[in-house]
């Protein structure tokens, strides 16, 4: 699984990256998290507010930082 | 309109004087007063104003922006991109991909820029911390100067035809089509928004404002009167373009300096001048300005920034007069 963390290195992009690498610790799961700070592929993705994550390739959020119970939901 | 607060005025008195046993009419009364009554205010307001604000957002999202806005030229689109400014929430971080995605849409450059002015400037929670410390009016006039500020600047800025001072490769990228489109959200889930906006921008603020009001409150309390009248008073010409000067890099948290610009308007800072100095710190700021030159070469920074000060200015004279 891929997770990619979609934004420009605010506050809110690292608290993103926090849980879900929290979540993924928890639950065991494995996936590759990248963080992705390139407009361009951000733009590609339609994202327009940040932070944004993005599950092997498919948009589940943008312009908030997920809750543990989303994140749980998106790896399951 | 102070009226509905007067009960949060009682609490603070019980509080000064019978939980603290303070003595009526000492400079520690007053501040400590001061920080308790504007404490429970700015609370309460910023409760119910980011809630109202988060609610009506989660009707508008960037792409229906996008699609009202693309290619719609006129005063009226920029009052429209002004407006949804307004109630649109501003993250320095999202302004580029915000910025790319309504040029990528064919959004007019200056219509982008009419929203880019007021989005900052106009906030639900700078709007609800200058409600419960300046009151109604002042803030009624810090709203509408705010929209009148990003139509006529983006206007300007419409007609001086600045596309060329855009990086190029903003007008190759593509914005994708988001995979799947979010589902309808019904009441229930607008409400979860909403109070999850509330208690985010409230974990995120709170400490501004404990600092800002607790700054103000012995400002209140031990400066002396009228002592900001006699150094920095209307017949100060200079006094409103050093403020915006000083606002405009100053990248600072707005919440906790308005409870002390409230102090200084106490002391005689006249409310045109203080809020031009409100303005300029939450219009422009240096972070923002270095996040929007990855899309933006200087000279079109120097316009923008010119153009937002100048007015700013203007707005600050225009209400020292009429105030």
């Amino acid at each position: 699984m891929k997770i990619e963390i979609l934004g420009t290195g605010c506050a809110k992009c690292k608290k993103t990256k926090e849980i879900i690498e929290k979540v993924l610790a928890e639950t065991g799961k494995k996936a590759e998290v990248v963080k992705v700070e390139n407009f361009e592929t951000i733009l590609n993705y339609g994202v327009m507010i940040t932070p944004a994550v993005v599950v092997n390739g498919e948009v589940k959020l943008a312009g908030k930082v997920p809750d543990e119970k989303e994140v749980r939901k998106w790896i399951a | 309109m102070a009226d509905i607060f007067y009960p949060l005025q009682l609490i603070a008195d019980k509080i000064t004087y019978g939980v603290f046993g303070i003595a009526p009419d000492t400079n520690l009364a007053a501040s400590v007063n001061f920080i308790i009554y504007d404490v429970m205010k700015i609370f309460v307001l910023l409760a119910v104003m980011i809630f109202a604000i988060s609610y009506i957002r989660t009707y508008i999202t960037p792409e229906k922006t996008r699609k009202v806005l693309g290619g719609k030229k006129g005063l009226r689109y920029h009052f429209v991109a002004s407006l949804i400014g307004t109630v649109s929430p501003f993250c320095s971080c999202s302004s580029v991909p915000l910025f790319i995605g309504f040029v990528e849409a064919g959004v007019p450059l200056g219509v982008t820029f009419s929203f880019l002015i007021t989005s900052p400037l106009v906030n639900e929670a700078a709007v609800a911390v200058l409600w419960a410390t300046l009151g109604f009016k002042a803030t009624a006039l810090y709203v509408v100067s705010g929209i009148v500020l990003g139509v006529l600047g983006g206007y300007l800025i419409g007609i001086l035809k600045l596309e060329k001072y855009v990086e190029e490769f903003v007008y190759k990228i593509k914005v994708g089509q988001k995979a799947s489109e979010p589902e309808k959200l019904n009441v229930r889930e607008r409400v979860g928004i909403a109070f999850e906006g509330v208690k985010e921008i409230v974990e995120k603020v709170w400490i501004y404002v404990i600092i800002g009001v607790s700054i103000g409150g012995l400002f209140h309390g031990y400066a002396p009167e009228g002592i900001l009248e006699r150094y920095a008073g209307e017949d100060n010409l200079l006094a409103v373009p050093i403020a915006v000067l000083v606002g405009v890099p100053l990248y600072s948290n707005v919440m906790g300096m308005i409870p002390i610009i409230e102090s200084l308007i106490g002391k005689g800072l006249p409310i045109g001048t203080s809020l031009a100095f409100l303005m300029s710190v939450t219009a422009v700021s240096l972070p923002e300005m270095i996040i929007l030159k990855k899309v933006l070469k200087k000279e079109l920074i120097a316009i923008f920034v010119s153009i937002v000060a100048v007015s700013i200015i203007f707005t600050g004279y225009l209400f020292n007069l009429l105030l």
